[in-house]
């Protein structure tokens, strides 16, 4: 019930503000998971010629590979080539990297409804009154290899016959 | 003045007797400090000291606690076939019978307490100072009626022997009331213990309707069973006069209850084997092992064994009748009845747990030794009580002595 | 008997003889404790708890939140069974850690394929990774059901439903007779079949009286969906610990709320739904 007027809130935001401002407020996300010191990109991008040609790179990020769709598409699709910091929607819309939600969200349609309902990927915090954070897309999804990798799992309870004495 | 000295001397003649009752007694209180010991260590450690776990949380204590409540049901209901068939001393028949149903309950409740995690806590079960959720609990309700039976049981036999005592007979209007209500009082404390367990959806082996009347019938097999042994005792110690015919009568009873028993049994294993539901994993773990655990597996087929031997035996009127025979099909059936509705009862409820986990228990020597203390305890009190009652009913134990002193009291000719 | 119960519950009050073995000893069930008597016993309790753990130690007594009841969501595409929620579990709500070690959460393996026969259930799996092809997962905790059989069973009301849904067990007033244990088709509850063991530096001091504050030995215990957090608007421990998002929660009489999203738009079953308990648990497939 206390989580009510809170949405009532931020939709009411949402009406009046801009459409950005707005959904940074609704979904209040933790930081991107930036590799350290790489962001943000324009320091290295902003003297380098743009290069549309879709190639194997071989001087920089070279750690990563493209196991998300790799036939269909390249870095260029998703990140904008006019401004490095930012992301590219399909339509042609720039977006920060703290909204990159909707950059899955153009093909991942149903996981994207249920991420922003909560049932898709992990809220933390206070689910109400207080302090709530969204975890990215990318909190736990490698964008350029999404699935989600093997854990080593912690260990089996102590077996009945072994909780024998002190 | 004259209730305090039948006090007196009841005190003081537990304390004498013949050479094999003085050792006897001393055995029970040796078997009851071992005992006591390792209920101590327990107290002190937790019940980690057991073998009982989460997934099998209770053990032979529990298994123990529902074998003696069968006993005691069934020891007041040897009062039925002696007012039926006009036994010759029905008086001691039920003062037996109700005295054996009393040290019964007194052991099972000991076996409730040993199994109970905080015994510190015990007073949360009394009404008014506690809370007994009654009627919600079926174990709240298991307090009442096993304290009610108590009680019964002891009043009645009281009664009964301290009226003897007197040299007056005990008032029927009191007593004959009392012990009708005993009977279904009997039936009442073995159904309530059985719903106990009956109860339970989580536990598929115990969630049959048959359970309850497989309850009664095996108890009808195991309490007289122990009152044929303990008449045959008593009546080569203390000259007790039953006749060889009650007995054979109380066998022939047996021997119906025996097939009763063993024709639920069947029912059950036909329903749950046939249907092969996953219900019949416990059903399967106890008789035939699952997925390669098989601790109760030979103790089952031994008991089974047990009980058919017994069955035939009491089944045919020449090994009925024969005291040999007679005897041998009552210990079979005591402890081929024992391993059924203790280990074979209990354990299986809990294996495979709700889960899917099996865990295999079998108790370990702090569990058996308590558990030998509390039925050392049973003994005591049931030799102590046949200790003061025999010689009243006799009438060597009487307070017409006082008024002819030329009679000093011969305790030592006043045996169990 | 009743006497024998009384003897050996007074040598055990009185084996150390102080003050606060008697008032611990005579305390009252916490529901007829009155608002005083719930301050001398918080007293009580965090004084022994700063004298046993060197640290001070909240013990919370908040009511339910009028207009709650918690339910709660797991996402059986997404687990992998890397039991992160048992141990945050452990750590947040202070379960004994070792000898006797007690969880609260069990995750079950079952080959794909199966889902009701549990038997076929694999508790102790500990391959080198999860998740293992051919198998699927499953946490199992207390349910929290609206018709719960322990609270019925239990002899001495020591555990029941609070307004929220949660099912509590006041731990001073369990007799530990394990009756709760034998009613849970759940292996819901636990038992200190031992002293607990809970090393100082180890301890969650933010606790609540009907859920993590320390336990002592032969009694029952069990999930209370972290009741020390969720009155105040938190989520459980085992939803911020999950790393696949497979845990969601909240309060089922709030249509906004993500547990109403879910039972909503998602298809979920509850555990054993045969026996009629009605959890308050729902298990679901987002995929």
């Amino acid at each position: 019930m206390k989580a009510m007027p809170f949405i009532i809130c931020c939709m009411t935001i949402g009406l009046v503000l801009p459409v950005l401002a707005a959904q940074h407020n609704e979904y209040p996300v933790s930081p991107p998971p930036f590799s350290e010191g790489i962001f943000p990109c324009s320091t290295c991008h902003a003297g380098l010629a743009v290069n549309t040609r879709k190639r194997q790179l071989k001087d920089e990020h070279t750690a990563i590979t493209l196991r998300h769709a790799e036939k269909e598409r390249w870095c260029l699709d998703c990140h904008s080539a006019g401004n490095r910091d930012k992301l590219r929607l399909a339509d042609g819309e720039t977006i920060d990297f703290t909204e990159s939600y909707r950059l899955c969200g153009q093909c991942h349609g149903n996981i994207y409804r249920d991420w922003k309902a909560g049932i898709h990927g992990k809220r933390t915090g206070s689910f109400t009154g207080g302090k709530r954070t969204y975890l990215l897309c990318v909190g736990c999804h490698n964008p350029h290899d999404p699935k989600f990798k093997p854990l080593k799992p912690e260990p089996p309870p102590v077996r009945p016959k072994a909780q024998y004495g002190k | 003045m004259k209730a305090w000295r039948f006090f007196r001397e009841t005190v003081q003649m537990v304390f004498v007797g013949t050479r094999a009752y003085t050792l006897w007694c001393a055995f029970l209180l040796a078997v009851i400090g071992v005992g006591i010991a390792f209920y101590l260590k327990q107290l002190d450690q937790g019940l980690i000291v057991t073998s009982m776990r989460d997934q099998v949380s209770w053990g032979l204590y529990i298994g123990n606690f529902t074998y003696l409540v069968g006993v005691a049901a069934a020891a007041v209901l040897l009062v039925i076939p002696a007012y039926i068939y006009h036994f010759d001393p029905i008086k001691e028949i039920v003062v037996l019978g109700e005295l054996l149903a009393a040290s019964a309950i007194i052991t099972a409740l000991l076996f409730v307490l040993a199994d109970l995690g905080r015994p510190d806590r015990f007073w949360h079960m009394i009404p008014v100072i506690g809370i007994l959720s009654f009627p919600d609990s079926l174990l709240a309700w298991d307090v009442v009626v096993l304290n009610g039976y108590l009680v019964l049981n002891t009043v009645v036999p009281i009664t009964i022997l301290v009226k003897t005592y007197f040299g007056k007979e005990p008032s029927r209007r009191l007593v004959i009331p009392l012990v009708l209500l005993s009977i279904p009082w009997a039936v009442g404390i073995h159904t309530v213990t059985a719903f106990l367990y009956n109860g339970l959806a989580a536990r598929p082996f115990w969630n049959a309707s048959i359970l309850a009347p497989r309850f009664l019938a095996s108890a009808f097999c195991s309490g007289p069973a122990m009152a044929i042994l303990i008449f045959q005792i008593l009546r080569k110690t203390a000259g007790m006069k039953i006749k060889n015919e009650a007995l054979f009568k109380i066998s022939e009873l047996m021997a119906y209850s025996m097939f009763i028993n063993l024709f639920l049994l069947g029912a059950e294993l036909f329903k749950e084997y046939y249907s092969a539901t996953i219900h019949l994993a416990p059903m399967e773990y106890l008789y035939q092992g699952l997925h390669g655990h098989n601790a109760l597996v030979p103790w089952i087929w031994t008991a089974t064994a047990m009980n058919i031997t017994a069955f035939i035996l009491f089944l045919i009127p020449r090994t009925r009748e024969n005291l040999v025979t007679l005897n041998i099909g009552s210990l079979l059936i005591i402890a081929g009845v024992w391993v059924e509705k203790g280990l074979g009862l209990i354990v299986p409820g809990f294996i495979p747990d709700p889960l899917g986990e099996i865990y295999e228990y079998l108790p370990n020597s702090t569990e058996i030794a308590i558990s030998l203390g509390i039925w050392a305890c049973g003994l005591l009190i049931f030799t102590l009580f046949m200790r003061i009652a025999i010689p009243i009913q006799r009438g060597d134990f009487v307070h017409a002595r006082h008024e002819k002193p030329a009679l000093p009291p011969q305790y030592e000719r006043i045996k169990p | 008997m009743l006497s024998l119960g009384a003897l050996a519950g007074l040598s055990l009050g009185n084996l150390s003889c102080t003050r606060r073995a008697r008032e611990e000893f005579l305390q009252k069930h916490f529901r007829e404790m009155t608002e005083a008597d719930k301050a001398a016993v918080i007293g009580r309790l965090e004084a022994q708890y700063q004298q046993q753990y060197g640290k001070a130690v909240r013990v919370g007594t908040e009511p339910a939140v009028p207009g709650t009841l918690w339910g709660y969501g797991l996402d059986l595409s997404r687990c992998i069974g890397c039991r992160r929620c048992v141990y945050a579990c452990v750590q947040e709500n202070n379960q004994s850690r070792g000898n006797p070690q007690l969880q609260w959460i069990r995750v079950i393996r079952l080959k794909k394929g199966s889902l009701i026969n549990l038997e076929n259930s694999e508790h102790y799996y500990d391959p080198a990774t999860v998740p293992e092809p051919g198998f699927m997962y499953m946490p199992v905790q207390c349910q929290q059901c609206e018709n719960p059989p322990c609270v019925r069973v239990c002899p001495v009301k020591a555990t029941w439903k609070e307004p929220d849904g949660l099912v509590v067990v006041d731990y001073n007033w369990c007799i530990g007779c394990r009756y709760c244990i034998a009613a849970c088709p759940y292996k819901g509850r636990v038992f200190n079949w031992a002293e607990p063991t809970l090393p100082p530096q180890e301890i969650n001091p933010e606790v609540h009286y009907l859920g993590n504050r320390p336990r002592m030995k032969n009694v029952v215990e069990k999930c209370t969906f972290c009741v020390q957090r969720v009155r105040k608007g938190r989520y459980p421990a085992c939803v911020e610990a999950c790393p696949t998002g497979t845990r969601k929660f909240g309060n089922l009489l709030d249509p906004a709320s993500e547990i109403r999203y879910l039972i909503e738009h998602k298809r979920v079953f509850r555990m054993k739904e045969d026996l009629n308990t009605e959890p308050k648990f729902y298990y679901f497939f987002s995929a």
